[in-house]
């Protein structure tokens, strides 16, 4: 029994790193301060949004996370969100694509960018930042371009794949909580990426190339097909959301649906314990930034409702201040520790 | 040398101290004015630190520096700057995007209201330039210019802050024949003009045909002068370098050789494709690579792990021809590499002592692309105690391990892949004197258990007692290989400096 015990305690401390700590901590203060300012925010159907929302953001925040702990960075993602979400509808209602074969082609389109940027990262050494800043311009222009810059939708159509993102699964009952079947998929995918992460020799290699690329070299570990490897998966899943957000909203404008996604899912990666230098990252975390980006915009909105337009300068006032608090308390742990 | 005149520069009595090893201990020298001083000794002997701490780079821990019979305490460069004397690195500290004016002048521009006075940078510039035997025009781009002319463009700036001595480390290193002729005509004239040169090399008929006083530095110490110029000969240079008493050395018993481990036949490296370079090592041998800095010795093993592929010839292990492209070929044929920069290149410092060790041998020990944690788990603790490897446990992070410690988990890591050949390059750098003989403990009992070893060293004592054979690298070319009955210190200095060694075996 103790034995037991003790392995629960072990991974209960492995989860609630100190490293998420802080931001476990803004999340629940600004929580607090939203319930307290608002009566609508704990309302059944606020709450389905909430966990609804950091899903489908979730989904892109873990692909990024791959990218991010090579120490890359991948400023597509809201363009390839965007490409996927007006092909989707276009080929299946203006160009009368079978379901399984559109799904199947804007999954498979995301691979095939992701590979892309990873050959040219790799192979022709460019740097990430400018193949995936290029990468942001083209996605768009071309979703602009082929749908003549039209509003993208499935109009009554498609219940039946709608559903992926729209069912809502009553785990209480009638008249209670309803599990958003987006958040069920959210699960499943951070579940695989953190065993991928924390239990495979594929994670373990991404770790130590992020944190030092050369010596990971030297012991014989293949860094550019990892580094492949995760630009694939980070477009991947863009692709994924950009599938499930228009399935979602049921209407994509080209000229802006999934503007500054990339953003919020680097935001999401770096509060969740992500360092841009490389070689770390947890799920747990990335699942915990993923919440407060989306809190943070519900409280603008059920709280402030006047204070929508200037939205980002709160989100990236918030942010700033979790960063700028966790590296104040990480210089005075460390002056601490120092003899 | 006038007794009323006081030396421009004196040292006295100068220690200095790093982390396990006593770089400096007691030395003290003079420069005249217009005089151009050599300073030898072996790899290691302290020269650097010397002129590290006469150029102001780093306070000694003890002594004084007097310039023209005053006390002086530099607390950076620039304090060394302001009183005349001006270090020129072995590598060129030069910004290749601006022109020639712009880097004689660099962060002392001519300003005419706040803006660049170009017309007198370029018209100074060019007095500066004619001084060094440099007749180009002050707006050429640096990166035009070879090498050789860099170097007098470096000397020009620092003459340009009107410095009196210049320090030259190794200046000779990357130039031509040629443009070391065209270096050493601007030294003599600089000596005529009074100004005062430490030229630091290892090429002794550059130092008997430049120098009017040689200095000569062994282990830290002062290990003699040579003050007349007739006296300064290559024997007596060599002498003085080496000086120690060589019987003392304890060398082990060779083991017996066994089978043919690592053929390189007619190999080509990227970084000296001009020389061809074929030997072998057996089973149980361990094989120096002796030679100076940038003599190819760090690239040869670079070639072989796969780092930089060899542009031609054959490499075979045990018998199987091996064409390393990457270090991923490398090790699927059995060979290791403990490489020279442990930090960047041996191990991943913020994570470790397990994951470092397991990294090589994680995905032959997985179970469908897991981790076998108890695997890991178990070859850390089989390691540690094998390796006698001081760490707290086998998670501690590894840059808070000493650095023979260290290096003993990039061994480790090694280990655990069972290698056939095992490549060193200087294992024991940094690291004090204890872990060192535990580490050639190691290497030795390896060596028994059938590896072949090949090991780069700049450190003499190090070679003379672990290796049964020395290969002896010069400007990327084999210039010879001597077995343990010419093995003798002198030998492979002779080798190493381009010439020739007494008694060679046949």
């Amino acid at each position: 029994m103790k034995p037991l015990v003790a392995r629960i305690a072990n991974v209960l401390r492995g989860l609630v790193s100190p490293k998420i700590l802080g931001i476990v901590g803004l999340l629940f203060a600004v929580c607090l301060y939203t319930a307290l300012a608002s009566g609508n925010f704990l309302k059944v159907g606020n709450l389905e949004n909430i966990v609804h929302r950091t899903a489908l953001f979730g989904i892109l925040s873990i692909g990024v996370a791959f990218v991010i702990i090579t120490g890359g960075i991948d400023l597509s993602i809201g363009s390839v969100v965007c490409l996927v979400g007006v092909l989707l509808p276009w080929l299946l209602v203006h160009h009368g694509w079978s379901v399984p074969l559109a799904v199947a082609f804007v999954l498979g389109l995301g691979a095939m960018i992701g590979l892309v940027h990873g050959l040219l990262i790799t192979r022709l050494g460019l740097q990430p930042f400018v193949v995936t800043l290029c990468g942001l311009l083209v996605y768009r222009g071309v979703a602009r371009g082929l749908t003549q810059d039209q509003s993208q939708g499935f109009g009554t159509a498609f219940k039946g794949l709608r559903s992926l993102a729209t069912a809502r699964f009553p785990i209480f009952g009638d008249g209670g909580f309803q599990l958003p079947a987006t958040t069920l998929i959210f699960l499943v995918i951070a579940v695989v990426a953190a065993v991928v992460l924390n239990r495979t020799v594929m994670g373990r290699y991404l770790l130590a190339l992020g944190r030092n690329e050369q010596a990971a070299r030297y012991s014989g570990i293949n860094t550019d097909r990892m580094k492949l490897f995760a630009y694939v998966i980070s477009s991947t899943l863009a692709a994924l959301g950009g599938m499930l957000f228009v399935l979602d909203i049921n209407a994509a404008q080209p000229s802006d649906f999934g503007n500054f996604y990339e953003l919020y899912a680097i935001a999401a990666a770096v509060l969740g314990g992500c360092s841009l230098r490389g070689g770390e990252g947890s799920i747990l975390g990335l699942l915990v930034g993923s919440a407060l980006m989306v809190v943070l915009s519900n409280m603008i909105n059920i709280v402030h409702p006047r204070y929508q337009n200037i939205e980002f300068a709160i989100i990236g006032g918030v942010i700033l201040a979790g960063v700028v608090a966790d590296e104040v308390v990480r210089r005075f742990a460390r002056r601490r520790l120092a003899p | 040398m006038n007794a009323a005149v006081p030396p421009l520069l004196e040292a006295r009595r100068i220690s200095k101290r790093f982390p396990g090893v006593r770089a400096l201990d007691d030395v003290s020298l003079t420069v005249a004015p217009g005089e151009v001083l050599a300073l030898i000794g072996e790899n290691g002997a302290g020269k650097s630190t010397l002129l590290k701490i006469l150029a102001g780079v780093q306070p000694p821990d003890a002594g004084d520096i007097l310039i023209d019979g005053q006390p002086v305490r530099f607390r950076g460069v620039e304090d060394a700057l302001a009183k005349g004397i001006a270090l020129i690195h072995q590598e060129l500290n030069l910004a290749d995007n601006l022109d020639l004016a712009g880097n004689i002048f660099l962060g002392r521009e001519p300003q005419w209201a706040g803006l660049l006075d170009l017309a007198r940078m370029h018209r100074e510039a060019a007095t500066w330039l004619a001084q060094v035997g440099l007749a180009l025009d002050p707006s050429t781009p640096l990166a035009n210019l070879p090498i050789g002319r860099q170097q007098l463009v470096e000397i020009a700036k620092a003459l340009s802050t009107s410095a009196r001595l210049l320090i030259m480390d190794e200046p000779t290193s990357s130039l031509s024949a040629h443009e070391a002729e065209t270096l050493f005509g601007v030294v003599r004239d600089l000596r005529r003009q009074g100004v005062s040169v430490i030229w630091i090399s290892h090429r002794l008929g550059e130092v008997k045909e430049l120098a009017d006083r040689v200095v000569v530095l062994r282990d830290g110490k002062n290990a003699g002068d040579i003050a007349d110029r007739s006296g300064i000969e290559h024997e007596r240079m060599i002498r003085m370098m080496v000086g120690r008493d060589i019987d003392r050395l304890a060398r082990r018993p060779s083991h017996p050789p066994g089978d043919l481990v690592l053929a390189i036949d007619r190999m080509r490296t990227s970084a000296h494709p001009s020389h061809a370079i074929s030997f072998d090592v057996r089973a149980g041998e361990i094989v120096a690579l002796a030679g100076l800095v940038g003599a190819g010795r760090t690239e040869l093993l670079s070639t072989l792990f796969g780092v930089t592929p060899a542009v031609a010839g054959n490499i075979s292990v045990s018998g199987r021809t091996v064409t390393p492209r990457s270090p991923i070929d490398a090790i699927r044929a059995g060979i290791a590499l403990v490489p020279e920069d442990r930090k960047t290149q041996g191990l991943i410092l913020d994570m470790g002592v397990r994951e470092n060790m397991s990294l090589v041998s994680l995905w032959p020990e997985s179970r469908f692309g897991f981790i076998d944690f108890h695997a890991e788990q178990r070859l850390a603790q089989d390691m540690i105690p094998a390796l006698s490897i001081k760490t707290p446990n086998e998670r501690q992070v590894v840059q808070f391990l000493s650095g023979g410690n260290q290096q003993k988990v990039v061994l480790a890591k090694w280990l655990a892949m069972k290698p056939r050949v095992l490549l060193l390059d200087e294992p024991t750098r940094g690291i004090d004197v204890g872990a060192k003989a535990e580490i050639y403990d190691l290497v030795y009992r390896l060596a028994g258990e059938g590896l072949a070893v090949l090991f780069v060293s700049s450190e003499m004592e190090e070679i003379l007692s672990l290796s049964d054979r020395v290969l002896v690298m010069h400007e990327g070319r084999l210039a010879g290989c001597l077995s343990r009955r010419d093995l003798t210190e002198e030998n492979v200095m002779r080798l190493a400096a381009g010439g020739t060694p007494e008694r060679m075996s046949a």
